[in-house]
């Protein structure tokens, strides 16, 4: 053995890592604990990415998982944790649906992984290397790829940005102050709000 | 780093090469994380100090006077050793674990945004090419603690404290980012070492001075950047006067402590932000170092020197934006939570997004002046064609408001 081969060990930590609070997510009945454990699942992922080389897409992933969806759902947790909820109880039945339903997906997903002969390979030679994805992120979703000198997701990203504009101003609809032109007396309803 | 070590090692402790490898990656890694950590736990000595004297002097006080000498430099290593010795209270019903981590979470995250952070010209703990990007990332991951203690201290006014600050940080991150976009458009990357090298020369080349939407926009960053650290007057998830002590009612001596180490951590750490995006980083007013000549060309020490003289400027220029947050602490009264919101939503978010469409009309039809000849780096070599990096850099705030 000439050299550690850190790229195997930093991702065999970070896989471990990932598995392990993904396991505890499950395992744990206290909904807060379930989140938090979620968060440090969703950053050894992360770790993951930046071991790749994807710097861009690891930082995204912290962003959008860990910072939006966490601080959203820690929203959530606390708004509607009532007593009943704050330990969550799972019946024998969904304890045997979800296994079932995770065991198949895990299958399939094992199934392709080692059925790919590219990822066989084992290529560490470029891993941890921090490569300039941003900017051919950047082109592509402009329509432009440089480096494969195909056309890029122009289309898709259009969508989806309109897509999240609808998303957005139904929000803005949804959560604005309710104003009535004429509060009735005689309509309960109208009073509620 | 490592290879230097290992190499060591191997010739002059004639360690055999399997043991030096990584042997030499562990100094390595230690001498990063122990200068970085000095970076945090020291500064957050020094402006604890400075706040406290800083406080005295607007309320026309003196402030310490007597630990340590004339100036009570010494009071902040006298209150931190005062909090070690305090007992370590937790309540009976709180939740153990949560309560226990949540100091820890907050100080991870104000702690690992400093591995992105050059300090000048190559010295980084991890250069990334999407610097801006991972710190603010990072940062927002530090809001997690404070929601983590306000939850787990089983305490009304915890909980209050975290909610608002949970709101707060939430709606700041969508300006902060609309902001950051701006000089990291004009920059054309991400990568906060070209952000700063572009900026080299004489003061007119610092990208507040760009045009006048950057101008506009350093303001609004500092407002923001205030807001998202959880400083006065927006300092609301700790208001004394109605929440006790806000999410850190329940905790006492080092754990508290931890807290305040992320909040000074992240002071500092937004201040950089600022100066290495708006105030040149690392180059000063005046090109000093390049005028004599202290750079890489002549030589392993001159460019050592240029760039510990270059870390000074920039320490600087962050201890004086973490001044003026002191400054405006104690001069301020603290905003209602309504306000804080407005503040966001209808103040910051529209400046931002139109000084964002200033910015990028700006360089399309006026490519900087001054600025095209002294463009030091172009990741494609394309001059006028920053929209690419502009969009992808545009699509975190997309994604922030989902």
């Amino acid at each position: 053995m000439d050299q550690i081969n850190w790229h195997t060990f930093f991702f065999l930590l970070s896989a471990l890592g990932a598995c392990t609070f993904a396991l505890m997510v499950v395992f744990t009945s206290n909904i807060v604990r379930m989140a938090f454990f979620l968060v440090l699942s969703l950053t050894s992922t992360a770790g993951l990415f930046f071991l790749a080389g994807a710097d861009f897409v690891g930082a995204m992933q912290i962003m959008i998982y860990v910072g939006g969806t966490m601080v959203l759902l820690v929203f959530g947790v606390m708004l509607t944790a009532q007593e009943r909820f704050v330990s969550l109880k799972t019946s024998g039945g969904t304890w045997s649906l979800a296994a079932l339903a995770g065991g198949a997906l895990l299958a399939v997903l094992l199934q392709t992984a080692f059925s790919v002969d590219d990822w066989k390979a084992g290529d560490t030679a470029q891993a941890g290397q921090s490569q300039t994805t941003a900017t051919r992120i950047g082109l592509g979703l402009l329509g432009a790829r440089f480096d494969e000198g195909t056309s890029g997701y122009l289309l898709p990203f259009e969508i989806v940005s309109i897509h999240l504009l609808v998303v957005l101003i139904g929000a803005a609809y949804l959560a604005r102050a309710k104003r009535r032109a004429k509060p009735s007396a005689d309509n309960p309803a109208d009073r509620s709000d | 780093m490592a290879e230097f070590f290992t190499t060591n090692l191997i010739e002059y402790v004639s360690l055999s090469e399997a043991w030096a490898t990584p042997l030499g990656y562990i100094l390595a890694a230690m001498i990063h994380i122990a200068l970085l950590l000095n970076v945090v736990a020291v500064g957050a000595l020094g402006f604890i100090w400075l706040e406290r004297k800083v406080a005295g002097r607007i309320q026309d006080r003196l402030g310490p006077t007597r630990v340590g000498g004339r100036f009570g430099w010494l009071q902040t290593l006298a209150d931190g050793l005062k909090l070690i010795t305090k007992e370590d209270l937790m309540p009976a019903a709180a939740d153990p674990f949560l309560f226990r981590v949540a100091p820890y979470v907050a100080f991870c995250a104000s702690f690992a945004a400093y591995l992105a952070l050059p300090f000048a010209t190559g010295w980084v703990g991890q250069h990334l090419n999407v610097a801006v990007f991972f710190i603010l990332a990072v940062l927002g991951i530090e809001v997690f603690g404070v929601i983590l203690a306000g939850y787990g201290s089983a305490s009304k006014w915890s909980l209050f404290g975290a909610m608002r600050e949970a709101a707060q940080v939430v709606s700041y991150e969508v300006p902060l980012g609309l902001c950051v976009i701006v000089p990291v458009m004009i920059a054309g990357t991400m990568d906060l070492i070209a952000i700063g090298d572009m900026q080299a020369g004489m003061v007119w080349n610092w990208f507040i001075f760009h045009d006048p939407f950057t101008f506009i926009t350093f303001w609004v960053f500092f407002t923001c950047a205030t807001a998202s650290v959880n400083r006065a007057p927006f300092d609301l998830a700790e208001a004394e006067s109605e929440l006790v002590a806000g999410f850190h009612t329940e905790y006492s001596g080092l754990r508290w402590s931890f807290f305040f180490m992320a909040e000074y951590g992240s002071m500092f750490l937004v201040s950089v932000l600022a100066a290495i995006l708006f105030f040149g980083g690392w180059n000063g007013p005046i090109p000093i170092t390049e005028i004599i000549g202290l750079n890489e060309t002549n030589g392993a020490l001159a460019g050592y020197v240029g760039n510990l003289l270059g870390m000074t400027n920039l320490i600087i220029k962050a201890s004086l934006g973490v001044t003026v947050m002191i400054w405006v602490r104690w001069s301020f009264p603290r905003l209602r939570i309504d306000q804080v919101i407005t503040t966001c939503l209808k103040y910051c978010t529209p400046i931002a997004a139109m000084m964002f469409l200033g910015a990028a009309l700006w360089i399309l039809y006026l490519p900087g002046g001054l600025w095209a000849t002294l463009r030091l780096s172009d990741p494609l070599g394309h001059t006028r064609e920053a929209a690419p990096d502009q969009q992808a850099a545009a699509m975190p705030a997309d994604g922030e408001r989902e």
